[in-house]
């Protein structure tokens, strides 16, 4: 609990009908920060909520403008549920815009990276193709919130040189 | 989507009928905390933190969850406004996926220190 270096402050707003907006600051570099968002053996340290019980089966991501990601949730291959997309825009290190395919009504997101003193201000923008697209993103996700990361936290200190 | 009994209600407001309990809801809207640091926050005993909590719980404007010997605690959404809870929804997805996150940045700085490499 509590000693994060970000304070667990993550700002969610809905900015419009169609638009939800998440933000927080992280306390490390832009490039260490984006690299967690481009490298695949480092996104899937923190992508899939720990305690939701459904760990992240695979992970691919071509990170180039043009390039296409998916991303496959489940306990074994018979039973996961797929999120790909393509990467519309990749400007290292300071943004991010990706498409999400799976549905119907996927959200554009584009993900920027500013730096501030040496730290990372980090905005998330979900832009939906409609507002009942947006009203019905995420529905049943909530009873999957992880309390803490201690296991996540076990893991990266035994990572060592494999980061 | 949210439903209001009677006796839901009656709940939440004998729930909210207390100034340390209306404390412990503001705190949360500010972030989870544990049982432990909420009792240091009010000056209270764990035993009666314990109580005002378990309170919240019953009323649904809390939600606690045990990892190892920590219990935290954090809002319920069923107390929440429709909106606002719509919002806290969302706002626990990503503050999860973040706090991981952090954890990541803060391996990769302890790495590049290892590594001799000067980090920014």
């Amino acid at each position: 609990m509590g000693d994060r270096a970000s304070n667990g402050r993550t700002a969610v707003e809905r900015r419009s009908e169609r638009e939800l907006v998440v933000t927080r600051t992280f306390n490390g570099a832009v490039r260490l920060v984006f690299d967690a968002w481009t490298k695949p053996e480092l996104f899937k340290l923190w992508w899939a909520p720990k305690s939701s019980g459904v760990p992240l089966l695979s992970c691919e991501m071509d990170v180039r403008t043009g390039g296409s990601y998916r991303i496959a949730f489940g306990h074994d291959a018979s039973k996961s549920m797929a999120f790909f997309g393509k990467y519309l825009e990749v400007s290292p290190p300071s943004r991010l815009v990706w498409t999400n395919d799976e549905g119907e009504d996927g959200a554009v997101t584009t993900v920027t990276f500013e730096d501030v003193d040496g730290r990372t201000r980090l905005v998330l923008q979900e832009l939906y193709p409609s507002k009942e697209a947006l009203d019905q993103a995420f529905v049943g996700m909530e009873d999957a919130m992880p309390e803490q990361f201690e296991q996540l936290d076990e893991l990266l200190v035994t990572l060592g040189a494999s980061v | 989507m949210v439903q209001f009994s009677t006796d839901r209600l009656d709940s939440s407001f004998a729930a909210l009928s207390d100034a340390t309990r209306r404390g412990v809801l503001e705190q949360l809207g500010s972030g989870d905390a544990s049982i432990t640091e909420l009792a240091e926050k009010f000056h209270m005993t764990l035993t009666g933190m314990k109580k005002h909590v378990g309170v919240l719980e019953q009323a649904g404007l809390v939600t606690t969850q045990k990892v190892g010997r920590v219990r935290t605690c954090r809002l319920g959404l069923r107390g929440l406004g429709e909106e606002a809870a719509w919002i806290e929804g969302r706002r626990q997805i990503w503050n999860a996926r973040f706090d991981a996150l952090d954890d990541v940045v803060e391996a990769l700085i302890r790495k590049e220190k290892a590594d001799g490499r000067q980090s920014e």
